[in-house]
Order: structure tokens, then sequence, then C-alpha cells
């Protein structure tokens, strides 16, 4: 085992799945039964987290655990039964009813009140819920637009070069201060968060893992590219107005210049991604494959049921 | 992008909401104050409403009341 830490400790076990896998990565025991992920609620706590675990392979590793681990067919295995398990219930969960245009509508009117974590943070949000708001979202925000990053060799013209421009504004610009990442790290801090990567990973609730899953998922497989731009449009559509409601939250509780810069910055941004999004990314996808249509707008619709869920559960917490 | 006569900076005109512009640009409002922004595209606000004005913020979005308009995610 190498001297120094070379990623995040694995997380506790939540379950038979999550058990079976961590057990497995630290070479201490068996996998799961792949039926044993048949059976499991697929948004639950321990198949969210078996399955965050396989996905964490692919970005950091954690800590102890052999790297060639990342490709072992076993693991796969056992990794796409989860999978199938979560994709079912989605599409299941998530029915495309609508035409992409009617949806992509849906997303593009704006609500003169709303009832969601943005709109209670905006008007009654204290210091500890924005505080447990970022600690839950640190598990995407850390590794922010990195999932995105892997539709690139999948795309081809202006879908393409569209999305690699939005994605090098993600990553900074070619400035490391001002990579995505790094300025929700700087939010953090104003939070009095710790900012080490896979830090709050224990502390993470299903919906939040979910939502995590679902990028890697449709990033991770090229079948599922015309989803992950879905996702992405679905993303950058919604994040001006609800970024502006947190800035508002951030500067109303004096939670910090760097906490009220991540959302600044993604209502200015945001609002030129979705313009570059609808036009070119998903404009130039249907050019190149215009069958993608229903897949762009499936992973539209399992983001806003995903999406809806992680609020629902952080109300339901905060207002408890 | 070199803003030249073989590479002429691309701006597009959409039916609302902002003007895009290859960025980067400095942009002097009317009260004289100066805007810089190196963003790949900016998009420049049209409507007047942005909070962030020059800059598009989504302020131009169409409005709906509570219970109108197609069901979206409430955040
Ligand atoms: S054009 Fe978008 S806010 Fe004015
Ligand atoms: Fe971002
Ligand atoms: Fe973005």
């Amino acid at each position: 085992m190498s001297p120094h830490r070379t990623g995040p400790s694995l997380p506790r076990a939540r379950g038979v799945l999550s058990a079976g896998v961590t057990g497995y990565l630290r070479d201490e025991g068996a996998l799961p039964d792949p039926d044993a992920a048949r059976n499991a609620d697929p948004y639950g706590d321990d198949l969210q987290l078996a399955l965050y675990v396989c996905y964490e392979l692919h970005y950091r590793g954690f800590d102890g655990v052999r790297p060639e681990l990342e490709w072992d067919p076993p693991l796969l295995a056992v990794r796409a039964a989860m999978e199938d398990r979560f994709l079912t219930a989605l599409r299941h969960d998530a029915p495309v009813e609508s035409s992409l245009d009617e949806v992509l509508d849906g997303l593009l009117v704006e609500p003169v009140r709303g009832t969601g974590v943005s709109w209670f943070l905006q008007d009654r949000g204290e210091l500890r819920h924005l505080r447990a708001y970022a600690a839950q979202r640190s598990l995407y925000h850390l590794k922010e637009a990195d999932p995105h990053a892997w539709v690139l060799p999948r795309l081809s013209g202006r879908a393409k070069a569209g999305m690699a421009a939005i994605e090098y504004d993600e990553f900074g610009g070619g400035r490391a201060d001002r990579v995505h990442a790094q300025l929700f790290a700087d939010l953090m801090t104003d939070l009095g968060l710790d900012t080490t990567y896979g830090r709050y990973l224990d502390e993470g609730c299903a919906p939040m893992l979910t939502l995590v899953n679902l990028m890697s998922l449709f990033g991770l497989h090229r079948r599922l590219r015309g989803a992950l731009v879905g996702h992405f449009a679905a993303v950058e559509i919604t994040s001006s107005p609800a970024s502006r409601r947190l800035a508002d939250a951030m500067k109303r509780t004096g939670a910090g210049p760097a906490a009220e810069f991540f959302y600044t910055e993604h209502v200015e941004a945001d609002a030129v991604h979705e313009q570059v999004v609808r036009r070119d990314v998903i404009g130039g996808l249907l050019e190149d494959e215009p069958g993608l249509a229903a897949d762009i707008t499936f992973g539209i619709t399992a983001t806003s049921f995903v999406e809806d869920r992680l609020g629902d559960r952080l109300l339901t917490d905060w207002q408890a | 992008m070199p803003n030249t006569p073989e590479h002429p900076c691309r701006i597009t005109l959409g039916d609302e909401g902002p003007l895009l512009v290859e960025g980067p640009v400095e942009v002097t409002c009317a009260d004289g104050s100066v805007a810089v922004s190196d963003r790949f595209v900016v998009a420049l606000c049209m409507c007047r409403r942005s909070r962030m004005y020059p800059w598009c913020d989504t302020s131009h979005r169409r409005r709906t009341k509570p219970g109108e308009g197609p069901r979206r995610s409430a955040d």
C-alpha cells in the first residue's frame, strides 16, 4: 500500500451491496450477488452508495484501493446489475411524454413564486441550511463538469465545439483559480466546511448520490450520450435563476465573498451556457443524429425527477 | 479568437433573449461605465431587465403564475 493517501477514504457501508463492494475493494471479501441489486430499492442508500463507489474509481479512486480494480470484470458485472436496476426505474419514473421542444419550453419559463430549495434558501435560509446544502452539493461540485467531459469523444462538429467551449469555461478558461470546482471549494471555505475531496461522502443523502450517479451513468455509457446532453442542458437552463436566489441567500446571511461569487458567476456563465447548449450542442447533435431526440428528452425528465427528489428531501429535513 | 477580416467576430441574434457575441469584449454602457469579459461568448442583455446589465441573467424569460404553465423542476 502506498505511504501517502491516493484519494478519499472508502465510505461506511449502508447495506449488503455497499458492504460487499467496499469489502471487495479492500481485498477483504466477496462481491455481493448481482441478485441483491435486482431486488434493491433503486434510489435507496445502499444501491446508490455502492454504485457511487464503483463510479468513483473512474474519477479519483479511493485511498488504499488498487487502481486496476477500475476495470475489474467481476466488479463491472455487479455494477451493470445495479445500473440496470437504476436505469429501468428512471425510465419508468421519468417517462418521455412530450416532445423535446415542449420539454425545453417548460424549462424556459420561470415561476413568479417557486417552492423549491433555492426559494427556501433565498427567503429563509440560515447559515446552517447553506452549510448543509453545500456539503451535500460538494459531492458533485468538487468534480463539477467532470462527468460531462466523457461525452466529448462521442460528439462531432457543432455539438463537439459547443460542448468543449462550455467545458473550457467550466474548467476556468485555462486558469486554475477559476475552475468552477475550485470556486466551489472557495465557497466551502467561506462556509467553514472542509474542502477535501470526498470528505462529505458519508453524509451524502441517497437523493444526492442518485444525482451524481445519474451524471456518471450517462457520461460513462456512449449509448446514453443523448441523455447526457439532455441532462447537461437541463442543468444549464435552470441554473441562472436558481443561482441568483442562492447568491442572494449567501449575501443576506453574510456567508462571504467567495460563497456569493460562486453563484453570481453561475448566473452570468450559465445564461451563456444555456444558449450554447440549446443552439449548438442539442442543435448540432440532432443534425448529426436525429434519432436521439427522445434520449435527450429523457435526460431532461430524469434530471428533473432526481433534482425534485433531492429538493423534497432537503426541505423535509429542514422543515421537520 | 482574434478579430480579423478572415475571422470576423461572430454575433448571433435570436428571436428573444440576449445578443450572443464572441469574447473577449469590452462594453461601454449608456452611463459611461465599462464592462469587460473574456468569456468565449458573452450574452448581452437586450431586454434591459437584467440585474447584471449589460450581461444577460435570464430575466428575459416568460414568467408563470402558480398553477399556470408546464410542469417543471421546482428549483
Ligand atoms: S436578454 Fe436576458 S436578461 Fe435581458
Ligand atoms: Fe459551472
Ligand atoms: Fe455552466
